[in-house]
């Protein structure tokens, strides 16, 4: 008896038609959306003055030790995220460095931490639910009692946010949960709390996207009026407005994100990745991964049938101590 | 009862080859107590920017991949009904006992929070939309269902009676077809949520098919080279089983040239044709890969070929260096962190690895030397 090509194709295609008849209606998962009541955070490079109090006041937060990079010991000199940094003020430098804002001979700050997308890849990719989405108001949080340390979060994070600790025995994921502890208390972010200029702002995440129109309808040069700490605090201070780019970055990457940037420079001199698509990479994998496996239907027929055939094939030959003449 | 089918090699276990093996062992024993004190970069060279290393890319997708033997054999043997095979199908299963069983353990070494490995199992923390979900899920059933169907191996060895566990063995045989065809799949499937970290070459939605493929196609590729190393180093007999493996060749042939006409057809249809030329590094590490994956085709395109073991076992050696490759690919040399990063495994790293492949060689030596595993006389084998 010889193998021959009909044999192995016609295997191969009841198999595959198996799994196709057996799954249901393959439906494409769509971008989850930004919760009804989600809250989030507005940074405004152009009003960031660098002064890194945000960095600072989250080390203090969360608990956080310092970042030494320098090897004396002294000061907290994160190079960028890291497994002992929620958040880190970078910098945009070009030649002299001169003007704020600007690309040639200029300069400009960039925060970055957790953008707690509205369809985040590491809840998709986390395994145990040790990434979770709140549903009430959308923050991105982390339970290292149920994390297993696989980093596939790590790994799949399109803004490499999620970072792991290498440098002991018993790690964890560190990232920006938005400083959790704290709204419980009823008080907001440390970074937005802690900001001299606004230009970390804590809000509703409609309340900021009105704040985001407001100041792109601004005019670049004339004096305006800017909130610090959150939206509607009251507390206000005037200065002329700069020029923004005109992306809005987590306004529509991948879905969206809770917090969202506003800039002087393009994007991309931040060292951010441009030109996501709309459409999450969580979505792309889970449409993917139901309709496969979706109530372990295909995979319940294809058993069936491979039950079916090993004890057809079973009756043909048995294990070959026991006797039995094989055929072939 | 029939005369016996499977063998004992018997012999000493004591050899300057078992000895070197367990020297090696012993390596990555000591600098395994060094990760688990002092965490994963004391030994390693993984970093935010790769958090995925060897541990992972080898030890688990690839020496899964490798491990892939006992499946392909079982999908010929008893779903396709080939009956011929049956004597190839212990050998192979024994390496992929040993292939999962150790990548299983790697899993182990490698997650941070490995004391929270039981969560997988558990239905309160499962995150069934996850990938990695179903992939560890897979492996760890896939485990156990391998453990079963070898243990008629050991029932014989002692003596005890198989009959109650061939009756209800048709149902791990399924399983043991079913299991390794969604985590090899899904192996591939890992990288979509990885988005643009994946370069274009090789992210795509078609990544689990094209996974699966590679699997079964290294799986036979594996039965041929175990057969080849098996006459080689225990100095079998084998031209018994040649006219199985000259057909296994067949199917190898069979698969690549699906899996290269799928490949090439998606890179088209997406429209990153283009990149082939134009990705540095990345073009050249396809090519190569591609190369790999054509020669074996080119090389048993002719039948009288195929029953030669000069051809087969440089072949088969084509192929899964073809297809550890495209993996390696897929996870490392496609990885796009962003800039600033970079990844070599470390020598303490690699050294863990290679302490792993010896403990599976040495565990199968052992095996085969103690238990009925291998073919017995040539005279036996002929069906």
């Amino acid at each position: 008896m010889t193998i021959n090509r009909r044999d192995f194709l016609r295997a191969g295609l009841v198999g595959t038609a198996a799994a196709v008849v057996g799954a249901p209606p393959a439906e494409a998962r769509d971008n989850k959306t930004v919760p009804e009541h989600a809250i989030g955070l507005l940074y405004d490079s152009t009003l960031c003055i660098g002064c890194k109090a945000c960095m600072s006041a989250c080390k203090t937060a969360n608990d956080l030790p310092l970042d030494d990079t320098t090897g004396t010991g002294l000061w907290d000199t994160p190079h960028d995220l890291s497994g002992k940094t929620f958040t880190v003020i970078k910098l945009y430098q070009d030649g002299a460095s001169k003007y704020k804002d600007q690309v040639i001979d200029g300069f400009a700050h960039i925060k970055r931490q957790c953008l707690h997308c509205a369809d985040p890849s590491c809840v998709s990719a986390c395994p145990v639910q040790a990434m979770q989405k709140r549903p009430e108001d959308g923050v991105v949080t982390y339970n290292p009692d149920a994390c297993i340390g696989c980093r596939y979060c790590v790994a799949a994070c399109p803004f490499k946010v999620p970072q792991f600790q290498y440098d002991t025995a018993f790690p964890k994921i560190a990232k920006c949960e938005l400083c959790k502890q704290r709204l419980a208390d009823g008080k907001i972010p440390a970074c937005a709390q802690s900001c001299p200029t606004g230009a970390t702002l804590f809000g509703a995440y409609n309340a900021l996207s009105a704040e985001i129109e407001r100041r792109k309808a601004m005019v670049p040069g004339q004096a305006n009026i800017f909130p610090r700490r959150t939206v509607d605090s009251g507390d206000t201070h005037e200065r002329a407005s700069a020029e923004y780019t005109p992306q809005v970055y987590g306004q529509s990457e991948l879905g969206g994100t809770q917090v969202r940037y506003l800039a002087g420079v393009p994007f991309d001199k931040f060292g951010l990745p441009v030109g996501l698509p709309e459409r999450s990479y969580a979505a792309q994998s889970e449409t993917l991964q139901h309709s496969l496996y979706g109530g372990l239907y295909a995979p319940g027929v294809v058993l069936a049938g491979l039950i079916g055939a090993a004890w057809h094939g079973s009756k043909d030959h048995h294990d070959d101590e026991d006797g039995g003449p094989h055929h072939g | 009862m029939a005369k016996a089918k499977h063998r004992a090699l018997g012999g000493t276990l004591v050899t300057p080859v078992t000895l070197g093996l367990a020297v090696l062992i012993g390596l990555a024993v000591f600098l395994l107590a060094k990760r688990f004190i002092f965490g994963l970069g004391s030994v390693t060279n993984i970093s935010n920017g790769y958090t995925w290393g060897i541990w992972v890319v080898w030890d688990v997708v690839i020496a899964t991949g490798f491990a892939c033997g006992g499946y392909a054999m079982a999908l010929v043997t008893y779903i396709l009904n080939k009956g011929e095979y049956h004597h190839l199908v212990r050998p192979a299963l024994t390496a992929s006992l040993f292939g999962y069983t150790l990548g299983g353990l790697s899993v182990l070494i490698d997650l941070g929070r490995y004391w929270n490995f039981w969560h997988i199992l558990s239905p309160a923390y499962a995150n069934t939309g996850s990938v990695m979900f179903e992939v560890a899920a897979c492996i760890s059933l896939y485990i156990v269902v391998l453990w079963i169907e070898f243990s008629p191996t050991f029932l014989e060895h002692f003596g005890k009676s198989k009959a109650l566990l061939n009756k209800v063995m048709f149902v791990f045989i399924g399983l043991g077809v079913l299991l390794p065809s969604m985590h090899q799949s899904s192996l591939g499937s890992l990288i979509i949520v990885m988005g643009w970290h994946i370069h274009p070459l090789w992210q795509t939605t078609l990544v689990p098919l094209l996974f699966l493929l590679t699997a079964v196609c290294m799986g036979f590729a594996v039965v041929i080279l175990e057969a080849t190393l098996a006459a080689v180093g225990f100095k079998r007999d084998i031209t018994g089983e040649l006219p199985m493996l000259a057909k296994l060749g067949k199917i190898i042939l069979m698969i690549l040239s699906v899996f290269l006409a799928l490949r090439f057809g998606d890179i088209i249809v997406r429209g990153a044709f283009g990149s082939i030329f134009t990705s540095g590094w990345r073009s050249l590490a396809f090519l190569v890969e591609t190369g790999l994956f054509a020669a074996p085709i080119w090389m048993l395109w002719k039948p009288e070929n195929r029953s030669r073991l000069s051809v087969l076992f440089p072949a088969a050696l084509h192929m899964l260096t073809g297809a550890v490759l495209y993996r390696i690919d897929a996870f490392l040399i496609a990885y796009d962190p962003g800039p600033g990063w970079h990844y070599f495994p470390s020598v303490s790293e690699l050294l863990v690895t290679l302490g792993v492949i010896a403990l599976e060689v040495l565990a199968y030596i052992v095996f085969v030397r103690i238990f009925p595993i291998l073919p017995g006389h040539p005279a036996d084998v002929r069906s």
